[in-house]
């Protein structure tokens, strides 16, 4: 119906042993029965014995690779008389309709937006993928290993940010989705829909199904982090961290709230033709601060810094907020399991027993 | 010139700003006016640091020689400035060459005569290294600052 | 003047885009004069390549990302007159790839340009003030914007002092320009340079030591001074401190901060300093903004 409506579905899916979010044929692509099993440095998928659609949460992927893709053209130019011509003409930005989307990255978008819309600048391109795009969220039943949604504030219930949110109810009796809309076009969609409408049973054993996930969570973020690492940009901790880290950028290509990029120019072989692309970048890369002469963060502690400070802690100068979610996919696809809770945690407690 | 107009002259230094007359009446006995002509040299790298001198007026190259290469001049002293801490310190011999840019009018202050009397008077002593000891520092650091060549193209940097 | 007032904030033009205009696109324009300032800086004089005498107006210090064809974009101040937005002009140093190709384009070649970008110099507020100019190396070009509308203005303000430090004789940017200017009777220009041959006469030394000599032979009155400081970061440190001794306060003391910059939009991250973005918030900075930044390593 989705499809129907002019949108290309993408939703989740399993590929290479891990749910990614890939172009969704029809309802039998889902991952039927599929839990993730996660934890610093660790994702496995299981078949569990329940058969719910939406009982795994979040994989390595998130929906920033199609409102933000990994690698754009900016433009293209030709040379004249008058210099160059730019022409912009990009490939037609589908309509994407999202299906499965967490609550965590609701508000991954939700701060995506205030990036690349930042009062003095807008990226026009972002601005219509995003504009355009369906959302079809799903409220989590249980909580991933590294999740930590309920303390950054960001889940696991969809309050808003959606066309349509689903909560899946599945116990001895049935198997049913409770949905809610967000929208004109949500409600546009549904109305199209045969449905049953929701008594206060159905409510109560949605809710329960989004306390579980609360109840079960295991991790969470200190509070006052902000703060916190703003007093301890100088710590012993960063070379703690340091001495773990691999600098190998993973956490910033899985964070479905970065945003850094680089840009890549290029001509053809005649140098009439250049091209600019623009392309994800990892603030863990030397390269990133270099100047003339030299990079600004040479050692790892400074990088580590600046990644969780900027998540964490800048993000709120920024941008009114944190730039994390709480979704844990920094944590599980770290090979080395660094867990950025842990870290602040540790940076804490130092301050709890210098005070002691 | 009298004493007492040299005593004027030093007073009117920022080295000895507001310090007690009775200091200003000793150091004066140290005093005399002197004026070098542009190109002349003040001193000798390697010679007794037997004075300094306080610059009324005019500027000074401080140089180094190097064998094989044109003199680098690594600092030039100018108008209120003071040229030479070297007769402070044993072995009492100057680092570097000094050469008037300028006509120079300064007041030299004789070291040997300074150094008798600041031994012999500790309280003077204390107050001469107090008021030496930031110029000494402030030529530590920006020499240091010289050091690290910040405007060096990236590739020339040492 | 009222002392109680708290310093001006910094300035800035909005970009020249048009509304609607994709910020990410540069801007054709043709090169007129090239100028080789030193062996490895040079001047580029550009004007639009369509609608040639569409004016670019900017602020003192905002900076604009040139692109060399093919090569890539740099972030460059713009050196010339604000009260002059028919042509644009920047002065470019050689440290790169993108810099020397920039630095190969004669007479009529084309290049792009976005901006302006970023908060400049707080020109318009100092009205009324001293002001004390502290460049170093390079530095000088960004203030150069500054000066003209200074000098342009000069009734407007209380006594001008530029202190320019370079690394030696042979290094000294815009030296003609520096000797017309030394030779106003209102306003002082003093030169030092890191090291030099013997035959040099100026002076030699850190530009800090201008400044402690200077104002000794009041120069300037620190209480009613805004001083503007570009330079290497570390001299602009060194600068601040000297200032600080002088008297000048934080809040009256402005520095331009430099970082890598891809976009100049605040999408691409590389130029974050703390809790900002240099190309918004900056490149010029109040010091009380940013000092506790410029002490810690590797930020």
């Amino acid at each position: 119906m989705l499809t129907d409506a002019g949108y290309a579905v993408i939703g989740p899916q399993i590929s290479d042993g891990a749910i990614v979010y890939e172009p969704l044929e029809s309802a039998a692509d889902l991952p039927q029965g599929w839990i993730d099993e996660q934890a610093g440095g660790h994702y496995r998928l299981q078949q569990n014995t329940r058969p719910a659609l939406f009982d795994y949460v979040v994989g390595p992927h998130s929906w920033k690779r199609y409102l933000f893709p990994p690698r754009q053209r900016l433009w293209q130019a030709e040379r004249n008389d008058q210099g160059f011509q730019i022409n912009t003409d990009q490939p037609a930005t589908p309509r994407y309709a999202f299906i499965g989307v967490r609550s965590c990255e609701i508000k991954a978008m939700q701060i995506q937006d205030r990036v690349f819309n930042n009062g003095h600048f807008a990226d026009p391109g972002y601005q219509t993928r995003r504009e355009n795009a369906f959302i079809v969220a799903v409220n989590c039943a249980r909580p991933g290993g590294t999740c930590f949604c309920v303390s950054m504030d960001s889940g696991p219930k969809a309050r808003q940010g959606f066309d349509l949110a689903l909560t899946e109810i599945l116990d001895d009796e049935r198997h049913v989705f409770m949905v809610e809309t967000g929208s004109d076009r949500g409600r546009d969609i549904l109305a199209q829909l045969a449905l049953t409408p929701a008594d206060m049973t159905d409510i109560n054993a949605a809710s329960a199904v989004t306390q579980n996930a609360v109840k079960n969570m295991q991790k969470a973020m200190p509070d006052g982090v902000e703060t916190l690492l703003k007093r301890n940009l100088e710590h012993p901790q960063w070379e703690a961290v340091a001495q773990r880290c691999l600098s190998c950028g993973n956490c910033t290509m899985v964070c479905p709230t970065c945003f850094c990029t680089t840009v890549e120019d290029s001509t053809d072989l005649s140098a009439t033709v250049a091209e600019r692309w623009r392309q994800w970048d990892s603030c863990f890369s030397v390269d990133f601060s270099y100047i003339h002469g030299g990079s600004i963060r040479r050692e790892g502690y400074s990088r580590y810094r600046q990644w969780m400070t900027h998540k964490l802690a800048h993000w709120h100068d920024q941008f009114d907020s944190s730039g994390c979610v709480g979704c844990g996919r920094c944590v599980t696809w770290c090979p080395v399991g660094i867990d950025i809770t842990e870290e602040a945690r540790a940076i804490q407690d130092s301050e709890k027993e210098a005070s002691a | 010139m009298k004493p007492e107009g040299l005593e004027h002259l030093l007073k009117e230094h920022p080295l000895f700003d507001q310090i007690n007359p009775d200091y200003l009446a000793i150091i004066a006995g140290c005093a005399a006016n002197e004026r070098f002509n542009a190109g002349a040299t003040i001193f000798r790298e390697g010679s007794p640091a037997d004075k300094f001198y306080l610059i009324r007026h005019g500027a000074v190259a401080l140089e180094i020689h190097i064998p094989g290469r044109e003199p680098l001049i690594i600092d030039t002293l100018h108008e209120g400035d003071i040229l030479g801490w070297s007769w402070l310190v044993p072995p009492y011999q100057w680092f570097l060459d000094a050469r008037a840019v300028q006509l120079c009018r300064m007041v030299s202050l004789d070291a040997t005569c300074l150094r008798s009397k600041m031994e012999n008077d500790h309280a003077l002593g204390y107050e001469l290294y107090r008021r030496f000891m930031p110029v000494a520092a402030k030529r530590l650091q920006a020499g240091r600052l010289q050091l690290i060549d910040m405007y060096a193209q990236p590739s020339e940097r040492a | 003047m009222n002392q109680t007032a708290t310093a001006p904030a910094s300035e800035s033009i909005n970009s020249g885009l048009q509304p609607g205009a994709d910020p990410m696109l540069p801007v054709p324009y043709i090169i007129q004069k090239t100028r080789r300032e030193l062996r490895d800086t040079f001047t580029l004089e550009l004007t639009p390549a369509l609608n040639s005498d569409q004016p670019f107006h900017f602020a003192p210090g905002q900076f604009t990302m040139l692109y060399a064809f093919g090569y890539g974009e740099v972030p460059i101040s713009i050196s010339g007159d604000p009260a002059n937005p028919g042509t644009l002009i920047h002065t470019i140093r050689e440290v790169g790839a993108i810099t020397r190709a920039l630095g190969r384009l004669k007479r009529g070649a084309s290049v792009g340009v976005r901006g302006p970008f970023g908060v400049g110099w707080p020109v318009t507020a100092a009205e009324g003030s001293d002001v004390v100019i502290l460049a170093g190396g390079l530095g000088l070009a960004p203030l150069r914007p500054a000066i003209y509308q200074i000098l342009a203005q000069r009734a407007r303000y209380g006594n001008v002092c530029i202190y320019y430090g370079a690394r030696s004789p042979a290094d000294i940017l815009f030296l003609q320009q520096l000797q017309r200017w030394r030779g106003r009777f209102d306003i002082t220009v003093e030169v030092t340079v890191d090291r030099a041959p013997a035959d040099w006469s100026g002076r030699v030394g850190v530009v800090t030591q201008l400044l402690t000599r200077a104002s000794s032979q009041s120069g300037f009155d620190p209480v009613h001074t805004i001083a503007l400081v570009c330079g290497p970061e570390v001299m602009m440190r060194f600068c601040a401190s000297a200032l600080n001794e002088q008297g000048v306060g934080d809040e009256r003391i402005y520095l331009s901060v430099e970082r890598n910059m891809k976009c100049a939009l605040g999408f691409c991250g590389h130029c974050q300093f703390g809790p900002g973005f240099v190309c918004k918030d900056g490149p010029v900075y109040r010091l009380d903004q940013i000092k506790p930044l410029l002490t810690i390593r590797e930020l």
